[in-house]
């Protein structure tokens, strides 16, 4: 699989975006809106012309402003997926994808489920048929980067989980380097293996999701990436009451309903870190484990415990002596146990 | 009280309004019955004038498409300064005197015009040729559809160009299969605007290309040396007219309730649903 390999500059209407590179498997660049994310996808594709820097796949020069090299979007092997999927719709479901590339557009009918719609207007489609459309259409032209605008805020909260599962089933089997641009941070999780945030032009930080949650570069990446994620198997219970079987083999409760795959979020505000077994507290979830990490972020700490990342004041982590290497308990409500589903 | 005397008010307003305007069409209708109408339209003068008017409204009406599509296609998807400037030229017409567009062709095209010499240099002859009428309905016409195609043009979503271009179209297949057709139904409006338009033009018209019989004088031309001849006649002409500009304006609103997906702001009339 080639590097996509971008290092630019390009301003914008307040700052300048500034931005240094590379993706190899899925990347997502999560930040506000407005923080120059969807320009990034525009540079990367030719869309916008950025006024110093390079873009190459693979050796493959897309843009050097230095060396005058500019190719327009046709000449360079780029699959986009707008936010609202930007399907033509005066064209048929069969028709948007041809129109990248007449070859395959069949097998990617069938390959997406959508064969059935093949003659089908887009302003017809659901948003999650949309997606598939959408998704077809950019893997007709055999493009050498899958680039995803939004990929989910086109949808409405109820389409969205199952399309999301749908999604990042997609793009695990998928051997193209993808970058993906979102302002939910959740999202980027469950579709990323490396997150970047990006605020007012600037990558403030760059790693996977469980690297930025533990050791957030500053406050902002902090409060951004507030939610800790952790991955297992969901059952429901005689008492109302969900279990969740996690990967690590411990077992964790929640109010929300669920059953099968899921994603437990904890957000670390909710986590109570002692350096003893709780017995007689309310908080039903109970995990330990090493100290990993031990971060200050203002007046707050933030301490990484086996899987999980707890914030708490920092005056609590030095009465408890939190230090790395050491060990620790955290526990959290099944009351503030939110599951998400998962493939 | 004063709730019902307003709408009393407004009511007999509207009445009135209707009444003025439908009058005239009346009119037309009424005085000569449909029968002696038919006959009088195959007089000479007015076959005349309807073969002039045929041939030079359709070579107009394909230049405007013509160099006004590309025209408009720039204007909307374009910016860059003095584009403003640009789009009030391009509108002018629209508000200019019929007669004012006549002298300024005279000015620029007559013998002793901007471009008389040029012309004459290559043997061409402008003035009280049927290609002069081509040219002043051309002009007096050619915002109607600019305007209206620019309008078209703007209301394609940029997402559905950029997406055509990073799915391997250039800008000209870009052009034909994706702009084009979802601007068409706001184009065709405007052409058939422009048309009616052309069909009707007389100012410009008469004083640039004067009124000779089979070759300059158009419909509009020959109702008014008719009036004073052959009332009869020019009503028959008048009638043929409003035949062809309802027809128009029928088939324009049916477009646009066709396309009730697409987002083709013709603000110059209202849909018929």
């Amino acid at each position: 699989m080639a590097t996509l390999a971008a290092d630019f500059r390009l301003a914008l209407r307040s700052f300048e975006l500034s931005l240094a590179l590379d993706v190899e498997r899925t990347v997502a660049l999560v930040g506000p809106s407005g923080a120059g994310k969807s320009s990034v996808l525009r540079v990367i594709a030719g869309l916008a012309r950025p006024e110093a820097g390079r873009v190459d796949l693979g050796g493959e020069v897309w843009v050097d402003v230095e060396r005058r090299v500019f190719l327009s979007p046709e000449e360079r092997r780029v699959g986009l997926v707008f936010q609202e999927y930007a399907l033509f719709p005066h064209l048929s479901v069969r028709q948007n994808v041809a129109y990248g590339g007449k070859g395959r557009a069949d097998e990617l009918l069938e390959r997406f489920g959508i064969s059935h719609l093949a003659a089908t207007r887009p302003g017809e489609l659901s948003g999650g048929e949309r997606q598939r459309v959408a998704l077809a259409r950019a893997l007709a032209r055999e493009p050498g980067v899958l680039l995803l605008d939004e990929p989910l805020a086109a949808l409405d909260a109820h389409t969205k989980a199952a399309v999301r599962v749908e999604l990042e089933e997609f793009l695990r089997g998928l051997d193209l380097p993808t970058l993906i641009v979102t302002h939910d941070y959740e999202d980027a999780v469950a579709l990323a293996d490396t997150v970047g945030v990006l605020v007012e032009g600037n990558l403030r930080q760059l790693g996977s999701p469980a690297e930025l949650v533990a050791r957030p570069a500053d406050p902002f990446v902090a409060s951004f990436t507030g939610a800790n994620l952790l991955r297992g198997h969901a059952e429901r219970l005689e008492d109302g009451l969900t279990s969740v079987r996690l990967e690590s083999g411990e077992v964790v409760y929640s109010t929300d309903p669920a059953r099968g795959r899921v994603g437990v979020v904890v957000y670390p505000w909710d986590v109570v870190v002692g350096r003893a077994q709780v017995e007689d507290g309310s908080a039903l979830n109970l995990l330990g484990g090493e100290i990993a990490s031990v971060t200050q972020i203002g007046n707050r700490v933030r301490v990484r415990v086996g899987p999980l990342t707890a914030e708490v004041t920092a005056a609590s982590a030095e009465k408890l002596e939190l230090v790395r290497g050491g060990t620790a308990f955290v526990s959290f409500k099944a009351t503030g146990t939110r599951l998400v589903p998962l493939s | 009280m004063r709730r019902a005397l307003l709408a009393w008010l407004s009511f007999g307003a509207a009445t009135v309004a209707l009444a003025f305007l439908a009058l005239p069409v009346v009119a037309i209708f009424t005085r000569v019955p449909p029968g002696r109408l038919v006959r009088l339209l195959s007089s000479g003068v007015v076959t005349d004038a309807l073969v002039v008017s045929a041939k030079t409204t359709l070579v107009a009406e394909a230049l405007i498409l013509l160099f006004g599509t590309p025209l408009a296609y720039l204007l909307a998807t374009r910016r860059f300064p003095g584009r403003v400037v640009l789009v009030t030229l391009v509108e002018l017409p629209l508000v200019l005197p019929p007669a004012v567009a006549g002298i300024g062709l005279l000015a620029a095209f007559g013998r002793s015009g901007l471009l008389g010499s040029t012309l004459d240099a290559f043997g061409l002859e402008v003035t009280f040729t049927q290609t002069a009428v081509v040219l002043a309905i051309a002009l007096v016409a050619s915002p109607l559809f600019v305007r209206t195609a620019i309008a078209a043009f703007e209301a394609v979503d940029p997402d559905l160009v950029a997406a055509s271009r990073t799915l391997g179209a250039g800008p000209s297949r870009t052009f034909f299969r994706v702009a084009l057709p979802l601007a068409g139904g706001g184009l065709v409006a405007g052409a058939a605007l422009a048309f009616a338009r052309a069909l009707g033009e007389f100012g410009a018209t008469i004083m640039f290309a004067g009124s000779l019989r089979g070759v300059t004088q158009t419909l509009p031309l020959a109702i008014y040396q008719e009036f004073s001849v052959d009332f009869d006649s020019a009503l028959a002409m008048g009638a043929l007219l409003v035949v062809v500009s309802v027809a128009l304006l029928l088939s324009l609103k049916l477009i646009l309730s066709w396309q009730p997906s697409r987002r083709t702001s013709v603000s110059l009339f209202a849909r018929s649903s």
